[in-house]
């Protein structure tokens, strides 16, 4: 039973992320795509999440933890290239 | 071993010269090389009793004895008259060069090649191992490459030099193919082991094609016809080098070949006609075009490859004797090689007194031009006598040695055409006229050398005053022309010391040593031979007196269907198709090359698969498959697919910021968490450096290629991606040999670790990991060099130079 409820959320997770794709592909705007992957990234977390429960094994939570920090750092990324077109900005008195 | 001293002597000799001309910038160094030959004379003279009874000197040294080769050096009769020849002119010559070249001169490299050549050439004509003997020929090929582009800052010099070695080191490389084929047939490189084995090797499957190698090379370095255009173009070298090395010795290195491998190759039938008329053609072809030079050396150049001919028709003819039993009947066959051997002692000497004297005249009136000379012969009396000598020597009239080695080589070519016509074609028949129209343009053009240059009145002469040459120039000629004349009054001496024991080396199998030397005489009678030559000397009056009326069929032939011109246009052609094929795939574009790359690809790797019927798609054995992995990997793929039809930089980066996080859940499903954990990290830095880059990008550009092109590259990436997928599903399924990662399951007995990826990269395979690392270094060396120390502006770039 429990097999099957995890199955099914999987799929709705990875229907989800067709979404998402869907968005990031068409998405009018780049901030549009930019939040797809994030959620891409968040879906993923989930999955991940849920795929260690059904092989039952720790050696994944530092996967998710990983994906938390890595989709939050490349959300950041985004922005500041959306907003300054530079990631990294040199300092202003040298 | 003394005889091996005698190849080294010159060698050493080259070494010490750069020395001597630091050390003693004063002294004439012409003169301390004159050691060098006059050395192995020595050597040589002390050999003759020897060899003259008919018995061989051996001396081996062991240089590569796994491979069979070992520095044999072989002294027998035909080595014997080579040797004597190169030191004999070899010392006349560098007493001529000591006083013809002034000291300004690059003297020591003169004199440096100059012993290279001789150790070279007295290389190949001792080796009895055929690779030492390859080897000394080619070096023979760059030491004159070397001479004859002595002057290098004058472009015909240059122009000569590459000539003749590209057209000596083809047939010489030639030649080393014919040595490798008889090393097949026989399973040694030594000359005399293949002698003893010949009489059976002549119906072996690659008999005619080792002949027709070898025999490619001796005509190339010979000058044979059609071979034979390097000659003429090398006369731009100094004229003691034209002298030496283009009349009386490297010349005849093919000549010594074709006489030293007619034990071999004269069993087949093809040896006597390939070797009899080329040598004819050569003959006849030489005379004639000699007769239309307006340049002194060019004439002497054409009338060498002529006479180069002569010797060579004879040593054709000879090779007739290995078809027939030698008795006293039939003797007169090999004395065709007898007065082939007697015509290269007396042509090194009548033509190497012509070069020279040659030289003198060029040297004292500034010019050896035939249209701007004439009325030398009361300037330069002696001169002119040296060259009435030679030149009638080489028209072979009495009282001097041509004429003897012209009455012998008319009646060898009327004994070749008498042969019994039921075992040879009629073809035969042609052999004595072609002897004698070819003999009545060498009297012709031996009458323009002589009355051109130093008769008729002068008309044009430069304005210099002319006189006599000092005596150190007339020494060299002079010592020759009494040569020229001292044969011809003791023919036999020379034959019976010299020549006769050479016999024994062509005819191993032969007749006694004194049986095969025929009595050489002045005066034979009034026969066919006599009214011959009588006839060549009406004629060749006759006809030099009507030259200006037939002179104009010389300008029949368009030039560009000259042998040269045909030469020209292959090279000229052959640069260009290559260039052409170069450039239909050296474009210089990345995608054309990764093209290739994929075809390359598809052909071999697909083409293999496909011939062998190794594609094999069995399901069994499958894990099974989710519902929500296929619509991870239809995710994946759409990403894919829509990042090759995005219109930004920055969406395909997120496009394929999608493609790497499904590639980690994948390695999270197939269970391989530290997989992807390492995954989701490059994969974030990577999205992150991308987005670095872009800001320093120009704006982005929309391909415009042909649709005909796109369609292509299409068609191509999905054949490729097809190939791989089908490879990957068919190598699946092979299992023949057992997995190893049994081993790694005791990481923990073994290696002290539970994970047991982390053991194989820290410990069981940790020299892939330091590796890696090293790259990593590398790579982060090299970011920070192409940052931080670019170059700075107005430097030179190297890119794309």
């Amino acid at each position: 039973m429990i097999k099957a409820v995890l199955g099914l959320a999987l799929l709705f997770f990875s229907i989800t992320i067709v979404i998402c794709l869907y968005r990031a592909i068409k998405g009018p705007t780049l901030p549009d795509r930019v939040i797809a992957l994030d959620t891409i990234g968040v879906n993923l977390l989930s999955m991940v999440a849920i795929i260690s429960l059904l092989q039952e094994t720790t050696a994944y939570l530092e996967v998710i933890l990983i994906l938390g920090i890595l989709s939050f750092i490349g959300t950041i990324a985004f922005s500041k290239f959306i907003e300054r077109g530079v990631i990294i900005e040199r300092k202003s008195d040298r | 071993m003394t005889i091996f001293l005698a190849i080294c002597i010159p060698f050493l000799m080259a070494l010490l010269v750069p020395l001597m001309y630091t050390f003693f910038p004063k002294f004439k160094i012409g003169w301390f090389v004159l050691i060098a030959p006059l050395a192995v004379l020595g050597i040589l003279a002390s050999y003759i009793p020897k060899i003259a009874g008919g018995q061989t000197a051996i001396y081996t040294y062991d240089w590569v004895p796994s491979l069979g080769m070992s520095i044999t050096v072989y002294l027998d009769g035909l080595s014997m008259i080579f040797s004597l020849l190169i030191s004999g002119v070899g010392a006349l010559v560098i007493l001529y060069a000591i006083h013809y070249l002034s000291s300004k001169e690059a003297l020591h490299h003169f004199y440096c090649y100059l012993l290279l050549f001789m150790g070279a050439m007295l290389g190949v004509v001792f080796s009895d191992n055929m690779m030492v003997l390859y080897a000394f020929w080619e070096l023979t090929s760059v030491s004159s490459f070397l001479l004859i582009a002595f002057w290098h800052h004058r472009h015909a010099s240059r122009t000569g030099a590459r000539k003749s070695m590209l057209i000596t080191v083809t047939g010489g490389i030639t030649m080393l193919i014919g040595f490798l084929l008889l090393h097949e047939m026989t399973g040694t490189f030594s000359i005399r082991k293949t002698i003893e084995q010949a009489a059976i090797l002549y119906d072996h499957p690659l008999f005619i094609g080792a002949l027709i190698c070898v025999l490619i090379g001796a005509f190339t370095k010979s000058a044979q016809f059609p071979f034979h255009i390097w000659l003429p173009d090398a006369m731009e070298a100094p004229t003691p080098v034209s002298a030496y090395l283009h009349s009386a010795t490297m010349v005849k290195a093919g000549i010594y070949i074709v006489a030293r491998f007619t034990p071999i190759f004269a069993y087949g039938w093809t040896w006597f006609w390939l070797v009899t008329f080329v040598g004819l053609i050569t003959l006849v072809w030489g005379s004639f075009n000699a007769v239309k030079q307006t340049d002194l050396k060019a004439l002497l150049a054409f009338s060498t490859i002529s006479q180069l001919g002569l010797i060579m028709s004879l040593l054709g003819m000879g090779s007739f004797a290995y078809h027939v039993q030698i008795d006293t009947s039939t003797i007169i066959y090999t004395q065709a090689t007898f007065v082939a051997l007697f015509h290269l002692v007396n042509h090194s000497t009548f033509k190497g007194a012509l070069f020279m004297a040659v030289g003198i005249i060029d040297h004292e009136a500034g010019t050896r031009d035939i249209r701007r000379l004439g009325g030398l012969m009361s300037l330069m009396p002696i001169t002119f006598t040296i060259t009435v000598i030679g030149s009638m020597s080489m028209a072979g009239l009495p009282p001097f040695n041509g004429f003897l080695s012209k009455e012998l080589f008319f009646s060898s070519a009327l004994a070749t055409a008498s042969i019994d016509m039921t075992s040879l074609p009629s073809i035969v028949a042609l052999v004595p006229i072609m002897a004698w129209v070819a003999s009545i343009f060498t009297f012709i053009y031996s009458c323009i050398l002589v009355v051109k240059t130093f008769f008729e009145s002068p008309k044009k002469l430069p304005d210099v005053k002319i006189h006599e040459a000092p005596i150190g120039m007339l020494i060299s000629p002079i010592i020759l022309v009494s040569f020229v004349f001292g044969i011809f009054l003791f023919p036999n001496t020379l034959a019976k010391y010299i020549l006769s024991p050479a016999m024994l080396s062509i005819y191993p199998q032969g007749a006694s040593q004194e049986m095969m030397t025929p009595h050489i005489s002045a005066w034979h009678g009034f026969n066919t031979e006599l009214w011959m030559t009588i006839g060549v000397v009406v004629a060749g009056i006759i006809l030099f007196k009507l030259l200006p009326k037939w002179k104009g069929i010389y300008n029949r032939l368009p030039k560009h269907l000259t042998l040269n011109g045909l030469f020209n246009r292959a090279l000229y052609e052959a640069e260009n198709v290559s260039s052409f094929i170069t450039r239909l795939y050296m474009t210089g574009s990345l995608r054309q090359y990764m093209l290739f790359v994929y075809i390359v690809l598809l052909g071999v790797v697909g083409g293999y698969f496909a011939l062998n019927d190794a594609f094999n798609f069995s399901m069994d054995n499958n894990a099974p498959i989710h519902i929500y992995e296929v619509i991870l990997v239809g995710v994946m793929g759409a990403a894919a697919i829509a990042m090759l039809f995005v219109s930004s930089r920055v969406t395909a980066t997120v496009l394929n910021g999608i493609i790497g996080y499904g590639l980690s859940i994948f390695f999270v499903i197939f269970r391989a968490p530290d997989l992807a954990l390492t995954q989701l990290i490059v994969e974030s830095v990577t999205t992150v450096l991308f987005l670095l880059c872009f800001t320093y990008l120009p704006a982005w550009k929309k391909d415009r290629l042909p649709s005909r092109t796109k369609i292509m590259n299409g068609i191509i990436s999905v054949a490729v991606g097809m190939t791989v997928v089908a490879i990957s599903l068919s190598v699946l399924h092979f299992n023949e040999f057992k997995t190893i990662s049994s081993y790694f399951e005791n990481a923990y007995e073994l290696a002290g670790g539970k994970n047991i990826v982390n053991t194989i990269l820290g410990d069981f395979r940790a020299f892939d990991t330091m590796l890696e690392v090293v790259v990593l270094c590398i790579a982060s060396i090299g970011v920070y060099q192409m940052i931080r120390l670019r170059m700075k502006k107005g430097g030179d770039r190297h890119e794309n130079k």
